[in-house]
């Protein structure tokens, strides 16, 4: 049989029908569009108080023509957000731990604003390979890395949001099998055992709402020295 | 009825419903035998079927959420059923764990 703390991340499907679409679609239920009321529903409120939150936050270092990307970045947020988070529910499945999802994500935006800044600002944007003030023999070796540093940025926004709900969601598993298998011979240590995974619980709650902002902010930042 | 109740022209007094069609009828109401009729009457297109689960939506929208003094229960119920439904996806993968002993 194959190795089985890996299963969780295979992708689900039933009767051969993917099931990633319905994962992916599922937070859109969570959030309904508030009418025009001028007092909503609590969970209207609560929805919409947020995106006011996260889109002040974005958007504030941001000029005129950046906030042109208001509504993605903000639905983006969001998104990412309910994925890693409705994947901490027991038996789910998180469509943020595929690659391909992550990869998806950060490729286009981040073309996006690299494009965005070469045809709008070229000598600017070709500027940002070079940073002031580096002593004249250095600059060639600089240039070389910057330009490494830019063009391997999508690949660090997509792995690093996998690879941290990855292990997160590897870790809860082994240690909870860790406490299941404690728990006959040891039971003290298994408390223990329990203890931690609690603890690690809450830390990956944390995890997946802070890896959502930083993948958000990080291009944010990338939209800024381009725009 | 009682006496006092004036009958209006063109109406009976001991039918006083009009006479309510199947189609209309909601599903409590629908006697046994009449149940494959029904059935067969409801509206199975793409179209029917998105009316279907928009109605449904609505209603529990409507009963659990848009109210003055929503608490966590309306989102839960929501949250709950999707992990069930997780666990039904997932069980023809699941049941291999069953019985092992190294996982």
């Amino acid at each position: 049989m194959n190795l089985s703390f890996f299963d969780q991340f295979s992708s689900p499907s039933m009767l051969g029908i993917p099931l990633i679409l319905i994962s992916m679609a599922f937070p859109a239920l969570l959030l309904p569009s508030p009418d025009n009321r001028w007092i909503t529903n609590r969970l209207s409120t609560i929805q919409l108080w947020f995106v006011n939150f996260i889109t002040k936050q974005l958007l504030t270092p941001l000029n005129k023509e950046g906030h042109k990307w208001a509504l993605i970045l903000t639905s983006l947020m969001v998104f990412l957000l309910l994925i890693n988070l409705l994947g901490l529910l027991p038996y789910t499945f998180t469509p943020t731990t595929q690659l391909s999802m992550s990869l998806a994500l950060a490729f286009p935006l981040w073309l996006a604003t690299l494009l965005t800044g070469l045809r709008n600002q070229p000598s600017a944007s070709l500027g940002h390979l070079l940073p002031e003030g580096t002593p004249t023999l250095l600059i060639p070796a600089l240039v070389m890395i910057e330009t490494t540093s830019l063009l391997i940025r999508p690949f660090a926004l997509g792995v690093r949001l996998t690879a941290n709900l990855t292990a997160g969601h590897l870790l809860i598993q082994l240690i909870s099998t860790a406490t299941m298998a404690l728990f006959p011979t040891m039971p003290a240590v298994s408390l223990l055992t329990l203890l931690i995974l609690l603890l690690l619980t809450i830390l990956e709650v944390a995890v997946a709402m802070i890896q959502a902002y930083v993948f958000v902010l990080l291009l944010s930042l990338y939209l800024q020295e381009n725009i | 009825m009682s006496p006092r109740c004036r009958s209006l022209p063109g109406t009976s007094r001991w039918r006083s419903h009009r006479v309510m069609l199947l189609k209309d009828t909601k599903l409590m109401d629908v006697k046994l035998g009449q149940l494959g009729t029904w059935l067969a009457m409801r509206d199975f297109t793409p179209r029917g079927i998105l009316g279907a689960i928009r109605r449904g939506y609505d209603r529990y929208y409507n009963k659990y959420i848009n109210v003055r003094k929503g608490g966590l229960g309306g989102i839960s119920m929501v949250l709950a059923g999707y992990a069930v439904l997780s666990y039904v996806w997932s069980y023809s993968h699941i049941k291999h764990d069953r019985r092992r002993k190294y996982h």
